[in-house]
């Protein structure tokens, strides 16, 4: 690329014409641009760039500039309830992730077989998505629970040994919040793979009928591969969605029994306004930054890396 | 913008009932279960009475309703000290929701307007910015706006509320706004401003009236979104008398002393998830417009 | 002749693409003048430019004896109508003339009479109260046009107005601008690739090319004195015929043809020698009885008859090149055959091949 002519600025003062200054040129819209200026520099890169710095010191009840290293990040990562954590969010992460997308995608490639009732099928899936974390948790609470529901109703009728207990047993306890976490969130996907399959040019299923190709093999073989963006889409929708996970977890198990529920935000929400322990609760957070930076920074690789390149 | 889902399409319909359709249906029909079943267990049991649930089937219908769970659930139930039940954080939340609906839809729709059609040097710089940041965890920078808000004297109250929920609504609809108005044709804009309109009068006068659509639907987005938060409120709200919904039910459903009255608690969990519910199903095609354009960022 | 709209030295880039360069262009009041060049030459640009819905990025423009480089589009004393007619949808026809006019604060009265003349002139009375949802395509451009019309303007500016309407409507409404023109005797600059508009319309026609102006002239002198290759061969349906070879002395020679240019009106009055490009309209070769009384006369042989009922189309050979031949339609002429045409030198061009330019 040229480098732009430099020159010709000086040619255009000496030509007279009263142009205004670059500053006021615009101003409506520049006034009007503060408060998107003001969020995006001063809360998000700010308050960002606040936290990580505040991590590296050893920030109790209130936030001061006592700089001990890396000692908060030692010891969160020593701390078991840290790493019971991460656990928890890796176990949650790949099965709500495996499981949004299988879920979403299978009962749109259903709706979109021409049936009936799509419009009610649509509506009941994708209601819960309307509905907070807290009523979600606070019902399947309910559901799940062991003296009054389900595990009790299917003992009534006649299976007594049926034991369904996730939310008292440590082992299973982030299956019943999964169960929960999917019942709430598989609708968008749903949509977006439907909004996805519908934009499918309909000569591909003619084609694949000419081919011979039967329908799950359609399916598998050229569409899927044809909704890549849609994929890459739904997997940072899903995936930015789980480090955020919070509120289910308090509404539904409150991080219990013991600390087998506990996910990092919750970690970080006890320390920083449970704990007085700041500095914790700021070296947690910035490693939750972290993991998002590591689910979409490849993603923002591919996606406009690749279109550069293409 | 045409919705990308009116009318079906893919493959042939088969014939009625073949084997493919029993599949197709059957495995519809399950799952529509699995998601249906929530809701209805929240009704009915807000509508039984406590010996009837002791009794233990949560699926059966009520045998004797009841509206008492409503009641208690609505003007009684106790957080703390505070035994006016759900009614205060409803009318907490009214006052959170209206004026960040409000303010929040002002703001994003003229920098949207900004974004499409006067953009200036740096302005897309400042765009991208807030993009990345909508997928920063919120944890992040909850300390620093803690910090923000003290200094403004406003740490603790509503109108701090507003202001955070101002701001972390702004992304998504600053980006409904953009893509939106970018589809309007340029020429449009053009005309306008040979015929005179300046900036505000062509935003009012040219633009609105072209859009409503895009307000409804980012009114929808905001609505639900502000209605069902919890971080925000647990985080700025100090005292539990200006708590949100959607925290005292937490507080109500989650406090351990007493009896545990579950057709209360579960009326309370569907008054707190009424107001999502009714827009919900009020604004059917829209909402699932809604969170599509939301959903594909960028 | 005083000066409407003066255009000095004026560049533009988008980043480091320059689409307008250090261009020229004086338009005389009231004049009729035609911005025509292939798509993507800067023609929108360069109206955008005067409109002033674009900085330039060096230069200046002049409207009316003012400096108006930097001044908003709607203190420039210009209406602009565009190729998507930009109605304000939601406006009724009425909303859509009056809404320049209430920006001005012209008191309503005056916005109500305007509008009522304008509606006359274009005759779109009937349609005032409706959306523009409701009109067709040739009744929205009215409106368009007529949003111009209210506001009194000095010069107005058009944008392909006529390129989304089909063929008759838009012959029609061709007549009717320059009815409108003639009535008006505002100064119009009037964008278009379709050269029968251009012809048909312009006072004056100034072919764009890169950025450039490369002839401005009466469509006479477009057609007839282009005054470099590019020019030529853009105006012409079909094309001009060039044969490149060598001029001498007087001659333009190329192997064994050899064509005395007498009668040709040179540039420059001596003319030294050179290699030099002949073009030749198709329509300009002599063919028939005529053939007989022209200043030079040459065989060529036929290879493609194509017929097309007011006149027909020959795809000839001439010097070893394809040479193009518009016949009448009643002539009969069938492929393979050898015929002989005249040419008349002093309709030809002649041009310089290094740098292109008419000699
Ligand atoms: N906003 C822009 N940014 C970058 N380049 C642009 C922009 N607008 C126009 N261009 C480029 O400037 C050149 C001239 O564009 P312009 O629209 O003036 O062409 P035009 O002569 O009107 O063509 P057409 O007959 O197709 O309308 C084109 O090459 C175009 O790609
Ligand atoms: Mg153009």
């Amino acid at each position: 690329m040229a480098i732009a002519d430099t020159g010709s600025t000086d040619r255009q003062l000496a030509a007279g014409a009263r142009r205004p200054n670059r500053l006021f040129k615009n101003l409506n819209s520049k006034i009007a641009a503060i408060p998107m200026i003001f969020v995006a520099m001063v809360v998000f890169l700010g308050g960002t760039c606040w936290t990580i710095f505040y991590s590296f010191t050893k920030s109790g009840l209130l936030p001061n500039t006592n700089f001990v290293g890396l000692d908060q990040y030692e010891r969160l990562w020593s701390s078991r309830k840290w790493m019971v954590s991460i656990e928890n969010l890796g176990i949650y992460g790949f099965f709500s992730l495996i499981g949004t997308l299988v879920i979403g995608f299978t009962l749109a490639a259903l709706l979109d077989r021409k049936i009936r009732g799509e419009g009610a099928f649509r509506t009941i899936f994708l209601y819960p998505f309307a509905l907070s974390f807290i009523v979600t948790g606070l019902v399947w609470q309910w559901i799940l629970n062991p003296e009054l529901g389900l595990q009790n109703v299917v003992r009534e009728w006649g299976w007594t040994s049926f034991t369904f207990d996730p939310l008292n047993n440590p082992d299973i306890v982030m299956f019943g919040l999964l169960i929960a976490g999917l019942w709430q969130g598989t609708g968008l996907i749903m949509c977006i793979m439907l909004a996805g399959l519908r934009g499918i040019d309909e000569d591909i299923w003619k084609a694949a009928r000419v081919d011979g190709i039967g329908t799950v093999k359609t399916y598998v073989r050229i569409i899927i591969p044809m909704m890549r963006p849609v994929f890459v889409t739904s997997l940072v929708l899903i995936g930015s969605g789980i480090v955020k996970l919070y509120d289910l977890v308090v509404a539904q198990t409150s991080g219990g029994p013991g600390i087998s529920s506990e996910v990092p935000a919750k970690y970080v929400m006890t320390a920083m306004f449970g704990g007085q322990n700041l500095g914790q609760g700021f070296a947690a957070s910035t490693m939750m930054l972290l993991m998002v930076g590591i689910i979409l920074i490849p993603w923002a690789y591919l996606e406009f890396g690749g279109k550069k390149r293409g | 913008m045409t919705d990308a889902m009116s009318g079906p399409r893919g493959a042939k319909p088969k014939k009625a009932l073949s084997r493919n359709n029993i599949i197709v249906y059957g495995t519809l029909f399950v799952v529509a279960i699995y998601y249906a079943l929530p809701l209805y267990v929240m009704i009915v049991t807000s509508l039984k009475g406590m010996p009837e649930i002791r009794m233990g089937n949560i699926f059966a219908p009520p045998m004797e309703v009841t509206f008492q769970p409503w009641v208690k659930a609505w003007a009684e139930a106790c957080t703390g000290i505070n035994c006016d039940g759900l009614s205060r954080g409803f009318w907490n939340s009214v006052r959170i929701l209206i004026p960040s609906v409000v303010i929040s839809i002002s703001v994003a729709s003229v920098t949207g307007y900004v974004l499409s059609m006067w953009k200036f040097k740096g302005s897309e710089v400042f765009f991208s910015m807030l993009m990345i940041g909508a997928f920063i965890p919120y944890q992040v920078m909850l300390y620093p706006i803690v910090i923000l808000l003290r200094e403004a004297g406003l740490y603790g109250s509503l109108s701090g509320l507003v202001l955070v929920h101002l701001a972390f609504g702004m992304p998504i609809n600053t980006l409904l706004f953009r893509n939106y108005f970018a589809s309007i044709p340029e020429e449009l804009f053009k005309a306008a401003r040979v015929d005179g309109a300046g900036f505000w009068a062509i935003f009012v006068k040219i633009v609105m009236p072209m859009s409503l659509p895009i307000f409804v639907v980012s009114m929808i987005i905001q609505v639900t979104g502000i209605w069902n938060d919890f971080l925000f409120g647990v985080t700025y709200i100090s005292s539990p008398d200006r708590y949100p919904m959607t925290v005292q039910l937490n507080n109500i459903v989650n406090s351990v002393q007493g009896v545990k009255e579950y057709n209360v608690n579960m009326a309370a969990t569907l008054l707190t998830g009424l107001v999502p519910l009714v827009i919900y199903f009020a604004s059917g095609k829209l909402f699932v417009r809604g969170i599509a354009a939301g959903a594909v960022k960028g | 002749m005083s000066h409407s709209v003066q255009i000095k030295s004026l560049d533009l880039q988008f980043g480091a693409v320059k689409v307008l360069k250090n261009l020229n262009l004086d338009i005389h009041e009231g004049e009729f003048l035609v911005l025509l060049g292939s798509s993507g030459c800067g023609k929108s640009t360069l109206l955008n430019c005067i409109a002033g819905l674009l900085e330039p990025t060096d230069g200046q423009i002049w409207i009316k004896g003012k400096n108006v480089t930097w001044a908003e589009p709607s203190e420039r004393g210009i209406g602009m109508v565009f190729q998507s007619y930009a109605l304000y949808p939601q406006m009724t026809v009425k909303g859509n003339l009056s809404f320049g006019l209430k920006n001005a604060k012209v008191p309503k009265a005056e916005i109500d009479k305007r509008v009522a003349r304008a509606a006359e002139v274009l005759q779109i009375e009937a349609l005032l109260d409706r959306k523009p949802g409701a009109l067709s395509g040739g009744q929205r451009q009215r409106v368009a046009i007529g949003r111009a019309l209210v506001r009194d303007v000095d010069v107005f500016l058009f944008d392909e107005p006529l390129s989304n309407l089909d063929a008759k409507l838009r012959a029609d409404l061709r007549v009717e601008l320059k009815r409108l023109h003639n009535q008006l005797e505002n100064t119009m600059i009037y964008v278009t690739h379709d050269q029968v508009e251009a012809m048909t319309l312009a006072d004056r026609i100034a072919i764009m090319k890169g950025g450039n102006i490369m002839q401005l002239g009466t469509p006479d002198e477009i057609y007839n004195r282009p005054q470099n290759i590019y020019v030529a061969d853009f105006i012409g349906s079909p094309s001009m015929n060039f044969i490149e070879g060598q001029y001498s002395n007087g001659v333009f020679s190329k192997g064994e043809l050899s064509l005395p240019m007498t009668g040709y009106e040179y540039v420059a009055p001596k003319t030294a020698d050179r290699g030099a490009t002949i073009g030749i309209r198709p329509e300009h070769v002599i063919t028939g009885e005529l053939v007989s009384g022209a200043p030079v006369k040459v065989e060529v042989d036929v290879d493609i008859v194509e017929p097309m009922g007011s006149d027909t189309l020959v795809w000839a050979h001439l010097a070893g090149k394809p040479f193009r031949i518009r016949m009448d339609g009643s002539a009969r002429v069938s492929a393979k055959e050898r015929l002989t045409i005249g040419i008349d030198p002093s309709r030809a061009s002649l041009f310089d091949t290094k740098t292109e330019n008419r000699l």
